[in-house]
């Protein structure tokens, strides 16, 4: 047996993202419905073979074909081996083709092009409680989560109480799921999944959700299969969690390998480029498909100052708001948007989120929402803004990671008392003094 | 989510795509049976959970039917039901039908429903609308028990011809899955699916005998009739129950390749399209 555990050759994946209507005209359909009358139940709407090329493909003065603007490749030529024992990491930005990689790999969709070949057990992992059902007991839940995930009944039952204890939920193992708090959710839902015994197990950013004790002890839980000698393929945009854990890492960036090396040359090159391309403004590139994927969809986001204008940086200690366009392409209910603030050490600062206000933002069609910071707390430097929707209790609709580029300028906003920084603290609070007679 | 196993060691998984049509392979859908099993098993639990009821409504629907059929066809315009008493001849053909139509409309929506597992987890399509169909066969029994007790307050004694009657529901469930496997795949891309279902069911109750005994359409056009596989089937599970009409004969053939037909081409189909479900749902 070779010590190879999977070994990907030129792995490509081409999706579509307009309507073959627009393409082709009334004229051309008409003519092809006489020449394959049923067509259409064959090829669908979507198809991704040579066929669904049009003629006017053009060729790019590399020599690769480039596909014509309805059509991307998510993924292209992908090559790399993972050694049975190897914990590789992949990194990349929203949309550089991270979870496409893990799909393919895990059999739930097809590649365009190239061939992976998996040597032994496979388990992934690409959502947290995927097959819960919420009417369902947390019991209940854990042998349906179980089998959806691949394990026997038997292996279950003689796991069941050691996925409850680890998800901490003896007592409320028989109140149906619905009435978890999402903590609770993610804490059961998790323990099922860390359970899995595969020889092969690829994992998508599931440790983005839940509360930091808990992502804690998932690393710790991940870091112990690392150590049991299993094969993992750890995706995330997380940095820090991806040095943790893995020995290599694979930069994906538009589809293509970017880099492969060791963890800490990856990082560092990942780092310094991810920076650079930060914006203080955020505005999609493109109009989203007429039938989205997603539900909601951020169309712009910016900081305003403490004037209510868009700036590039603020002062220190400045008050600001936070400007975003959502676009909702249906009702959704239940949706709540998130802030997220990270410096770009990529230490997790504060959050907020629109849970417990009143904003009527679950209807169709734009919604702008300001969100104000009256005290700024922020220490000169620069720090990036993540945005995202949610329906409770952790489901993603559409985030955008490092969607805006905060910068905090070494310029005081107000001279007056109390707002001053000596030396190089974390954050900086505005306080009165008072002497007492 | 999933586990996936090959054979041997040396003997990988490969990943590669595909074109054209795809050899069935359904050994899978039996490898994952033990998911089957937990799907129709959740599906179970969660119908009728919050409920008054609960499975009470598999019975009240066709009782409820049947009295309509009972007072409009039975007794106003007087239709003829080999003899049968109405109420017990009307039951006795809704209780395949439903479990036919039933599976039909639940397979159609199956995937769509369960978007989320499939977009995340990989494992045999097909153990998806599998299920749907398979979790009717419990309502089924319900219902059975019901037409047991009817057939014994009409005092009608079965003969022998009672122990063929899994013959026909299999029968009629091999239809709904031939079906139901083509809407369900076609639902995925063209959600259209969807608002045809009802239409569907509505249209293929009135051509099969239920209200109506098949004796009463014209002879001329029973082989054109007679291509409507759920014919056999709710003629023939008559016959098995309570044997007053005419053993299926030439018909039964007729509906036997026309279900084999439907079930084959729907297998192929969906196997076909199913690599592009993740991509489109």
């Amino acid at each position: 047996m070779s010590d190879i555990a999977v070994r990907a050759e030129n792995l490509s994946k081409l999706y579509r993202i307009g309507h073959r209507e627009r393409y082709y005209t009334l004229r051309d359909a008409i003519a092809r419905a006489f020449v394959a009358p049923f067509g259409w139940l064959i090829n669908g709407r979507k198809p991704i073979s040579d066929a669904a090329f049009p003629p006017s493909a053009s060729v790019s003065q590399s020599g690769i074909p480039n596909p014509p603007p309805e059509f991307i490749w998510a993924l292209k030529d992908v090559s790399f081996e993972i050694k049975h024992g190897e914990v590789l990491g992949i990194i990349g930005r929203n949309g550089a083709g991270k979870s496409t990689l893990l799909k393919i790999l895990s059999r739930i969709t097809e590649p365009t092009e190239g061939e992976a070949k998996i040597y032994g057990r496979v388990g992934s992992l690409l959502e947290v409680g995927t097959g819960f059902h919420p009417e369902l007991q947390g019991r209940e839940n854990i042998y349906l989560s179980g089998a959806i995930l691949g394990m026997k009944q038997q292996e279950i039952r003689r796991k069941f109480d050691e996925i409850v204890t680890f998800a901490e939920l003896e007592r409320f193992i028989d109140m149906p799921v619905k009435h978890y708090s999402s903590g609770m959710y993610m804490r059961l839902a998790f323990s099922v999944a860390a359970h899995l015994e595969p020889e092969i197990l690829l994992v998508d950013e599931v440790l983005a959700v839940g509360d930091a004790a808990f992502q804690k002890k998932c690393l710790g839980k991940m870091g112990d299969v690392a150590k049991e000698g299993r094969t993992v393929l750890f995706v995330s945009h997380n940095l820090e969690a991806i040095q943790r854990l893995c020995g290599r890492c694979l930069w994906l960036d538009h589809g293509c390998v970017s880099l492969d090396d060791k963890v800490d040359v990856v990082a560092a090159s990942y780092f310094a480029r991810v920076h650079r391309d930060v914006k203080s403004k955020y505005r999609i590139s493109q109009p989203p498909a007429r039938r989205p994927k997603e539900k909601a969809c951020l169309v712009e986001a910016e900081i305003l100052n403490s004037g209510e204008k868009p700036c590039e940086h603020l002062k220190f200690g400045e008050p600001f708001t936070i400007r975003m366009l959502w676009q909702h392409f249906a009702e959704i209910d239940g949706v709540a948007y998130a802030i997220r603030v990270h410096d770009t050490r990529e230490r997790f600062l504060f959050a907020v989120n629109t849970l417990s206000t009143d904003l009527r933002i679950g209807s169709k069609g734009l919604h702008e929402v300001l969100c104000k910071f009256s005290d700024n707390v922020l220490v000169p430097g620069e720090y990036d803004v993540s945005i995202g929707c949610y329906i409770r209790p952790h489901t993603s609709i559409h985030v955008v990671d490092l969607c805006v580029r905060l910068i905090v300028l070494n310029v005081p906003h107000r001279t007056d008392n109390g707002f001053n920084i000596v030396g190089d603290p974390l954050i900086a609070i505005q306080a009165s003094w008072i002497q007492k007679q | 989510m999933g586990v996936h196993e090959s054979k041997l060691d040396l003997d990988p998984i490969v990943v590669r795509p595909s074109s054209g049509w795809v050899p069935l392979n359904l050994s899978a859908v039996w490898e994952y049976r033990e998911l089957l099993y937990f799907l129709v098993w959740r599906d179970l639990k969660v119908r009728y959970k919050q409920t008054l009821l609960g499975v009470v409504w598999v019975v009240i629907q066709p009782a409820f039917f049947t009295l309509a059929f009972s007072i409009f066809f039975g007794r106003l315009a007087g239709i003829p039901s080999d003899g049968i008493p109405y109420p017990l001849f009307a039951f006795c053909g809704l209780i395949p039908w439903q479990l036919f139509a039933h599976g039909l409309v639940n397979a159609g929506n199956s995937l769509v429903l369960n978007e989320r597992l499939i977009t995340k987890v990989y494992f045999p399509r097909l153990v998806i609308p599998l299920s749907a169909i398979l979790s009717g066969l419990v309502d089924f029994v319900f219902g059975f028990v019901v037409l047991l007790g009817l057939i014994a307050y009409y005092g009608v004694v079965p003969t022998n011809s009672l122990w063929t009657f899994p013959a026909f529901i299999a029968m009629a469930m091999a239809a709904a899955v031939g079906v139901g496997l083509w809407l369900a795949a076609l639902n995925v891309e063209y959600r259209d699916v969807r608002y045809t279902m009802p239409f569907i069911t509505q249209l293929w109750f009135f051509l099969t005998p239920i209200a109506y005994p098949s004796s009463l359409v014209p002879e001329k056009w029973r082989t054109l009739y007679d291509l409507n596989p759920m014919v056999g089937a709710v003629e023939g599970f008559r016959w098995a129950l309570l044997a007053k009409n005419e053993a299926p004969g030439s018909q039964l053939v007729v509906s036997l390749v026309i279900m084999l037909a439907l079930l084959v081409s729907g297998l192929y189909y969906f196997r076909r399209m199913e690599k592009n479900f993740a991509d489109v749902i």
